[in-house]
């Protein structure tokens, strides 16, 4: 089964990566936790996000472009990365996500990909 | 709770009676005054709801013998002494082998503590859904197959015992690997532990493995205040301040252990515990006999080999023979099986740093702090990694 994790993270956790101070400390716990994942084999996918102010939400309304700065949601914790897992059971997700940095200083959300909608979603050709 | 469906033998309808029961109180109690034996009252209560539902729902293949025998037995059992003889019997179905062990230990804290989904499923990590359709589906087993409400006969103890034993450490356990000692997850679930271990001393005194395991959960437990310093940091057990301990707890568990001895019939959590009583005896002599733990170790492994106590093993040998002594351990553990094992890791990074192997101890110590869950002991691993200097 495929779990995805979602970081959500506050705007103190998004500054923490450029700051002198704490970027080290930010960082190697995730450099530490990815390595974790690559070493179960378990890792499927999965990258950090640049902060919520780079983001641009596209909308089509009446034919027209609604374009506008910022993040979709209008929350204190913004999504800040995901990660792709392989993995057996929602317990074994649920365990991977607890080792999360981001469990202890943002939110995890775990959610299984929709195995149902998968095969609809043929990409390439099948020669 | 446990009164209850010890007479229907039916725990989900025994639950929904005494919900329904404690409902009833909350209306009436207010209005009419607390009732002189709040015990009964509740239990007569829920009894009336449990045989109007067995009416309504006409139960047929067993319907009739079991009103009898309700109507009889509970007359007898309203006494409030024989209730820990009930809550005995319920440890022993949920931690029944036609059980899925994995299932023993939640179904112990819902229907013997009264701990719900949410609280389960918080302290052992699972999502709450997830064990409420699994205790609902061990239930319906119970029901269905029948498991007899009964305390084991003297020759079957042993062996039944063992379950019922590692379903309660398997709940310490998990408020024990919490180190940051902040959480709900700790402590309730350490107490009801400790509380379930000390039903079951009392009603079965004569067995040195229940005293053991409680020796053995009153030992950590006397030093879960000192496993966090005042700001906050994850004190390791060789730098902890035996002053922070709670001797009390500790005493109690020295004579647990004690009489659990006297009985010559050692077992795994008797040998656990005295590894722990060798390292509360810091308290009174300032010092730790290493030669003493690292024999418990092998016995340890002996009786029961598991992963943790082979690590275990290891760092306990490596204190008396050096850190080489103990990589050579660590070497002949099964290296798929310590992939994603956390203490393998730290003990291994720990060995590579003494022996100023500082490249091999930075990966150790990066796969360490990337299997910590708790924030306290990353940053506690991390500090030592940073610290590492070539040589």
């Amino acid at each position: 089964m495929l779990y995805v994790l979602l970081i959500y993270e506050k705007p103190d956790d998004f500054e923490r990566r450029d700051s002198p101070v704490e970027s080290e400390a930010y960082a190697g716990a995730w450099r530490a936790y990815h390595r974790a994942l690559l070493d179960a084999g378990i890792f499927a996918g999965g990258k950090p996000l640049d902060a919520p102010e780079t983001a641009t939400t596209v909308r089509l309304r009446e034919s027209k472009r609604d374009i506008q700065d910022g993040p979709y949601a209008n929350t204190k914790e913004q999504l800040g990365g995901f990660t792709l897992l392989e993995l057996p059971s929602l317990d074994a997700a649920l365990e991977w996500a607890a080792r999360c940095p981001a469990a202890s200083y943002g939110v995890v959300e775990v959610r299984p990909i929709a195995v149902e909608m998968e095969p609809r979603v043929t990409v390439g050709n099948s020669n | 709770m446990a009164l209850l469906a010890a007479r229907t033998r039916d725990v989900a309808a025994a639950e929904d009676a005494l919900a329904d029961a404690l409902v009833a109180a909350l209306t009436t109690w207010p209005r009419d005054g607390i009732p002189q034996n709040p015990q009964s009252w509740l239990l007569t209560a829920a009894r009336n709801r449990l045989l109007d539902l067995a009416r309504h729902q006409q139960v047929h293949e067993h319907s009739t013998p079991t009103l009898k025998l309700m109507t009889r037995e509970f007359d007898e059992t309203a006494d409030p002494d024989r209730w820990p003889d009930e809550r005995l019997k319920l440890l022993f179905v949920c931690a029944h082998p036609a059980i899925d062990p994995d299932i023993h230990t939640p179904l112990m804290l819902q229907t013997v503590l009264g701990l719900d989904a949410v609280a389960i499923g918080r302290a052992l990590l699972v999502a709450p859904k997830t064990i409420g359709q699994r205790l609902v589906r061990a239930k319906t087993k119970i029901r269905q197959a029948r498991i007899a409400f009964e305390i084991p006969t003297a020759d079957q103890i042993p062996e039944r015992l063992e379950a019922v034993l590692n379903a309660i450490y398997a709940a310490f356990g998990n408020s024990w690997e919490d180190a940051s000692g902040a959480g709900e997850r700790t402590t309730e679930l350490g107490q009801e532990a400790i509380w379930l271990a000390r039903v079951l001393r009392d009603q079965i005194p004569d067995d040195p493995e229940v005293r053991g395991l409680l020796a053995l959960m009153l030992y950590c437990e006397a030093r879960r205040p000192a496993r966090r310093s005042a700001a906050g940091r994850f004190v390791p057990l060789s730098e902890q301040d035996p002053k922070d301990w709670n001797m009390p707890l500790i005493e109690e568990a020295e004579g647990e252990l004690k009489v659990a001895f006297q009985m010559q019939r050692p077992g795994r959590y008797q040998i656990e515990a005295a590894i722990q009583s060798v390292h509360a005896e810091r308290a009174h002599t300032g010092r730790t006999d290493c030669t003493a733990i690292a024999a418990f170790y092998d016995q340890l492994m002996q009786l029961a080999p598991s992963i943790g106590g082979a690590v275990a093993r290891a760092a306990a040998h490596a204190e008396v023979r050096g850190p080489d002594a103990g990589l050579t351990l660590l070497d002949q553990i099964d290296s798929q099986a310590v992939i994603s094992y956390q203490p393998y890791w730290a003990v291994r990074a720990h060995f590579l740093r003494q022996l100023g192997r500082v490249q091999a101890a930075a990966e150790a110590y990066d796969r360490a702090i990337g299997l910590s869950e708790d924030p306290s002991v990353r940053t506690f691993l991390t500090e030592h990694r940073n610290r590492l200097t070539p040589q």
